[in-house]
């Protein structure tokens, strides 16, 4: 384990018993052992995007981006285009990602840029206090659908799948020791990866006794196979009363975005030639 | 011939537009000054397209309403045009597509069956434009080895049949006038376009990311095409919201990194616009004006986001805005703006239009202020790193990812030194405080740069106002009349000091605008001053010199 110190001296106001705390807590741990396994902490940058999940860049003592709603991946694909070497993990809420942001997200996979995804998957807004999401089920009663909501949830990891993601996986804040796993072999995928973490919200959508009654660990599967991959993602399509699985769907080898890009950098001496030789054509 | 203009039109898809740059090439190397003004509508093919060239001993950039030359490529052309004649005009046509109808006797015409001619040589459709040169270039007395010179540096495909068919229209028309040579340097031809993102390149761009859009568009592809040669990442992601947030990314990492888009892209971007505000995060912004509300005239120009530019985002916060009027202009504020974001870690805007970005110009960089990459303030890794330490000026050091030992926080949450969120009173009136301190400094370096200059007779007491692509216009319809000219460059901060002596000595302003609202007129009186006549346009198309000075004329009796 880590002896590093990763915290920072901002008060910590998610509600007690928050889902939030055990992915908090599992990235802390990954953090701190790829650290030791010798990644540097100042070549990693976390960023988020705005609602409660967000606040978790203001507690862990790394470089960090606190986006605007719906628009951490954007920024996180240009933070990584500008430096490969650096490790961006990026944290969205599934408001923020699969609502507002989602067009963002669909491109990342679709580019396999080589960024981690970790969704905050409450499937309730938390701070603007309890409005329905992309992954609520169908009927649910939130603020601003009082008599149930008319539209079916999406399935976010199907979305993924077909949109070109390179990793998926799905936890719960019930269990720490899978988050870790998911977490560490995420963040090393080389290529766009995804977990999405059923993180409970104490608050406005307590599900911990929903999902232990229903989650199970993979087994037998092989995260290589396309159609097994599938056909697991779709086991449970965020609406129904089915088994959910926990752990890793889908991992591919693929050539990721920004390997593709040539370093820039013209001297500015250089640079000078160049546009008086423009400007000679020119005449 | 000292200065006259030929009009080439035809259907989308004719190639007009290479037309144009094959004339204006032709007559630059003459030793005339050339303007190019293309007017096209949305859509690939069909509809009207044409190009005015207007050549002339002084530099130009604007076109006159009559034409000298007119080279119909299809009937329209003709019918549209027909009013540019004049008696000494000479008009070319497609013998095999276009009748006359109604044509004064004292026009002298010159039909060629071009059609037939095409099919002889086994020539494209494209080509026809090739074959309608070659007629104007012998009409006119230019060398037929001129036009062999330019076609083999414009064509890079189908070189011998443009050749073919360029020497049977010559051969087709007979020598009516002639254009002699001039004897001055001839100066590079360059879109609005080309001399912004050769300013940006040469303060330094690393990054270029846009979604295509008119006017802009070009930049992107011309900055696409010349990425490896200069090192420079270009991207088009998914929308301009991607845009501006991938631009945030790498102006985090320290990239130096500008955007290209027209109103309807920098709606979609103002959230990120007042996100860069709020984390001081440096990106240039070009945005290439065109009519709206909505979609309006995409392909066409206007002066309408003036006050979108100077508001557009939540919040209060300090931006750099400025309005290049010609190419020089264009070049040196593009660098600027690159540079002024750096060093006070704020949003620019490079406001152009259509008409400056996509018009073609000359461009005479020995002219322009010697301009240096400048290198933004770096933290000197003495004391621990805060990224918005509160200082005098309000600028506060940079650090990049990764620097060992060294947390490296932005945030669009009001946040502390150090980049933690805050909601505290004290704290965050303290911070934003911080933030808007950076303009005065900004203001008062901008004292150094010429942010409002001054044209024609600078003794008279009426004076034009303009600013952006009517500086050329301007110019030119004051130097007829004897009246001053007045264009401020900078747009925010405003330049009080400079506008006030400026000033000095005019009695009567007359703001020349292509908006219907008067937007520079509206921001002057927030500084107090007032504007005595408006001349405003806003059908999208550029006031022509003759049409501007005739409205002169009705207020300056």
């Amino acid at each position: 384990m880590s002896q590093i110190n990763l915290g920072t001296c901002a008060p910590n106001t998610w509600c007690p018993g928050c889902g939030n705390f055990a992915i908090l807590n599992a990235v802390k741990a990954v953090l701190g052992e790829l650290n030791a396994e010798g990644l540097p902490l100042e070549n990693i940058v976390l960023v988020s995007g705005i609602g409660c999940h967000a606040k978790i860049v203001d507690y862990v003592n790394v470089n960090s981006f606190y986006s605007i709603h719906g628009r951490a991946t954007p920024a996180a694909e240009g933070i990584k285009l500008a430096d490969p070497k650096v490790k961006v993990i990026v944290f969205a809420g599934d408001g923020d990602a699969y609502g507002e942001g989602i067009e963002h997200l669909i491109f990342a996979a679709k580019r396999n840029i080589d960024i981690t995804m970790i969704i905050h998957n409450n499937r309730v807004y938390g701070l603007t206090t309890g409005q329905y999401t992309p992954t609520s089920p169908l009927g649910f009663k939130g603020r601003s659908t009082p008599a149930g909501t008319i539209e079916p949830p999406l399935n976010p990891l199907e979305v993924m799948l077909a949109s070109g993601a390179t990793f998926l996986g799905r936890g719960t804040s019930h269990g720490i020791d899978l988050l870790k796993k998911l977490f560490k072999e995420a963040i090393k995928h080389k290529g766009f990866s995804l977990v999405d973490v059923l993180q409970v919200c104490v608050t406005y959508y307590n599900m911990y006794e929903y999902y232990d009654k229903r989650v199970y660990g993979l087994k037998d599967h092989n995260p290589q196979d396309y159609v097994q991959a599938l056909s697991k993602i779709r086991e449970w399509d965020y609406n129904s009363d089915s088994p959910i699985a926990l752990g890793a769907f889908y991992k591919k080898e693929a050539p990721s975005f920004e390997e593709k890009f040539s370093e820039p950098g013209t001297p500015a001496q250089d640079r000078d030639t160049k546009i008086n030789d423009f400007l000679k054509g020119k005449i | 011939m000292n200065d006259f203009s030929i009009l080439i039109g035809g259907k989308a898809g004719f190639g007009i537009d290479k037309s144009g740059a094959v004339i204006g090439g032709l007559l630059n190397r003459l030793g005339l000054a050339v303007y190019i003004y293309r007017d096209y509508p949305s859509i690939i093919r069909g509809g009207h397209t044409f190009s005015i060239i207007r050549a002339s001993k002084e530099r130009i950039a604007s076109h006159r309403n009559k034409a000298d030359f007119i080279l119909a490529l299809n009937q329209d052309t003709f019918n549209l045009h027909k009013d540019r004649l004049k008696e000494s005009s000479v008009i070319i046509y497609d013998s095999d597509s276009v009748k006359l109808e109604g044509l004064s006797d004292k026009v002298r015409s010159i039909g060629v069956p071009i059609a037939k001619i095409i099919k002889e040589e086994g020539a494209g459709e494209i080509m026809r434009n090739s074959c309608i040169i070659g007629a104007f270039v012998k009409a006119a007395g230019i060398k037929w080895e001129l036009l062999e010179d330019i076609f083999r540096k414009e064509f890079t495909k189908e070189i011998q049949l443009n050749l073919n068919s360029g020497r049977r229209g010559y051969d087709e028309a007979k020598e009516l006038t002639k254009i002699e040579a001039v004897s001055q340097e001839s100066l590079p031809l360059v879109s609005g376009n080309q001399a912004v993102a050769l300013g940006l390149v040469k303060a330094g761009l690393n990054t270029y990311i846009s979604y295509p859009m008119t006017p802009t568009s070009p930049i992107l592809h011309y900055l696409a095409e010349i990425a490896d040669d200069f090192g420079l990442k270009v991207i088009h992601p998914e929308s301009e919201i991607g845009v501006i947030l991938m631009a945030l990314g790498f102006s985090y990492m320290g990239k130096k990194v500008a955007m290209g888009t027209s109103g309807g892209g920098f709606c979609l971007m103002t959230e990120g616009l007042s996100f860069s505000g709020m984390s001081e995060l440096p990106i240039v912004i070009v945005m290439g004006q065109r009519p709206g509300p909505s979609t309006g005239l995409p392909t066409y120009s206007t002066q309408t986001e003036l006050h979108f530019v100077l508001s557009a985002g939540q919040g209060e916060f300090c931006r750099f805005i400025v309005a290049p009027g010609d190419t020089e202009e264009a070049y040196f504020w593009s660098a600027q703006a690159l540079n002024l974001s750096w060093k006070y870690q704020i949003p620019s805007i490079i406001l152009t239009d259509k008409n400056l970005g996509e018009g073609i110009f000359n461009f005479d960089i020995n002219s322009v202020p010697d301009i240096k990459e400048e290198a933004p303030l770096l933290w000197d890794r003495k004391s621990p790193y805060k990224r918005y330490l509160n200082t005098e000026n309000g600028v506060s050091p940079l650090a990049f990812v990764p620097e060992k030992e060294t947390i490296i926080k932005v945030n669009s949450y009001e946040h502390d030194e150090s980049g933690i969120t805050t909601e505290e009173p004290v704290l965050s009136a303290l911070m934003l405080e911080k933030r808007l301190r950076k303009e005065k400094h900004l203001q008062e370096e901008l004292e150094k740069f010429n942010t409002v200059k001054t044209y024609g007779n600078k003794d008279c007491q009426i004076a034009l106002l303009c600013w952006g692509s009517n500086k050329g216009v301007c110019v030119e319809a004051a130097q007829g009349l004897g009246l001053k000219v007045i264009q401020p460059l900078v747009l925010s901060p405003f330049p009080e000091k400079q506008f006030q002596e400026a000033l000095k000595g005019v009695k009567k302003l007359i703001c020349v605008e292509n908006n219907a609202t008067g937007q520079l007129s509206r921001l002057l009186k927030i500084s107090g001053f007032n504007v005595n006549e408006q001349i405003l346009k806003y059908d999208g198309r550029p006031f022509s010199v003759d049409e501007l000075e005739e409205r002169i004329r009705g207020m300056v009796k």
